[in-house]
């Protein structure tokens, strides 16, 4: 009997620490409480490049993540990418719908995420509403482009 | 008929023989599969069997799990540190050591040693209960052996996998935390928030506790039905055991090749 019982107690500390390591990878590991989607309001803007953002990138604001990015479609009449933003729920009324959105890099390798420039506008964005004011993410070779054609401008102009 | 002929013959005969008993064997192992799962509904009714199981299966190999999960984070630590120091990336060595254990190496490794510690031993248990012939005994008394002996240590050998390797994946991240966080001096909040931010409760961890799950029904089952299988001798049981380790390994390694191409492909 006496054996029993500590068999008994060995298997439900084994359990236990299972379910502990699981809550651990999930809670601490893996942030299941900041990732649950559904609360919040979406947004929507329209880039004419998206560069390579992706889905689950971050959108901040200051530098601060207020959401992430829940969806990015082609629109194929206006050529446009139409990027769906997925705000958490607290930052309701936190983004005027004069807004500015831009595609950043964080750091020379890092990831795009959505960085928004809070306007002066005293009417906020809500659920299904959209962000006129965007700008392209900076592609590497269109900004080379631009940086050859103006130095041989240059060079045309001293002629 | 000539006699080259008659050699072609015999070859093709023996292929054949192969053949079927490859498939005769296969066969077998499906059914034994089928009536283990039959007796999982009288299981319910003597959970004793099955907490008995548990210690042996699950608890007995938690020890050597929750080791070797440590060292193996460790050394990701170490090792992530080095190559991801030369592009003045160690921030993100977090990321580097919880996706690839929780990935793959927490199931994958978890598989294997649980093969080896677990799985060899339910197989030689049942081997030589059957060289023994008590399970026959037991058919005697109007116990079905396959109920009372298999059906119990399949299911302790689901539920401990998973568990298993969510220790291993978690003691893992402590490891690899303590080597580049502790002694090697990567910045605390980077690892974890650079951690948190890429890897998903569902795509990730989710994931890996289906992988393990997997993994945890093909070595046990590979183990009863060696077990059971075997011939009724020493060396029958011997090379049953060595089966077990050997079919287990390989069955989840290529499983998790098929698992990861279904699960990560985009």
């Amino acid at each position: 009997m006496n054996h029993g019982r500590t068999i008994e107690i060995l298997v439900g500390a084994f359990m236990a620490a299972g379910f502990v390591a699981l809550f651990f990878l999930s809670m601490k590991v893996s942030n299941l409480s900041a990732s649950g989607t559904g609360s919040g309001y979406e947004i929507e803007a329209r880039f004419d490049n998206i560069g390579s953002l992706k889905v689950r990138a971050p959108v901040t604001m200051a530098g601060v993540r207020i959401g992430r990015v829940s969806a990015i479609n082609f629109d194929a009449q206006t050529f446009e990418a139409v990027v769906i933003l997925r705000i958490e729920s607290g930052y309701e009324d936190a983004i005027p719908d004069d807004t500015f959105a831009k595609i950043f890099t964080a750091g020379l390798l890092g990831e795009q995420y959505v960085g928004l420039d809070a306007g002066g506008s005293q009417n906020f964005l809500k659920e299904g509403d959209k962000i006129s004011l965007t700008q392209s993410a900076l592609v590497l070779e269109e900004i080379i482009g631009q940086f050859l054609f103006s130095k041989a401008e240059e060079g045309a102009a001293r002629e | 008929m000539t006699a080259p002929v008659k050699a072609l013959m015999d070859q093709l005969a023996r292929l054949g023989r192969s053949g079927v008993g490859v498939l005769e064997h296969l066969g077998r192992a499906h059914l034994l599969l089928l009536s283990i799962l039959g007796g999982l509904g009288d299981l319910v009714r003597r959970p004793r069997l099955l907490l008995i199981q548990l210690f042996s299966v699950g608890v007995l190999s938690a020890l050597i799990v929750a080791v070797s999960g440590t060292f193996v984070g460790m050394v990701l630590g170490l090792q992530g540190y080095y190559i991801l120091s030369q592009f003045g990336a160690e921030q993100t060595l977090g990321v580097m050591v919880a996706a690839s254990l929780v990935r793959e190496l927490g199931p994958v490794v978890a598989a294997l040693l649980f093969a080896g510690r677990a799985g060899s031993a339910l197989t030689a248990e049942i081997g030589l209960m059957k060289a023994t012939e008590q399970l026959s005994g037991l058919e005697m008394m109007a116990v079905d052996p396959i109920k009372r002996i298999l059906t119990p240590r399949f299911a302790a050998g689901i539920i401990s996998m998973p568990l298993l390797a969510a220790m291993f994946s978690a003691l893992g991240v402590m490891g690899g935390y303590f080597v580049g966080v502790g002694l090697l001096g990567v910045d605390d909040g980077a690892f974890w928030s650079q951690m948190q931010a890429k890897i998903d409760t569902y795509d990730d961890v989710l994931n890996g506790v289906i992988k393990s799950l997997v993994f945890g029904l093909v070595c046990t089952w590979i183990a009863l039905f060696q077990g059971y299988d075997a011939d009724p001798t020493s060396v029958g049981v011997s090379r049953a055991t060595t089966r077990t380790v050997v079919h287990s390994s390989l069955a989840v390694l290529g499983l998790d090749f098929i698992l990861t191409a279904l699960m990560f492909g985009e």
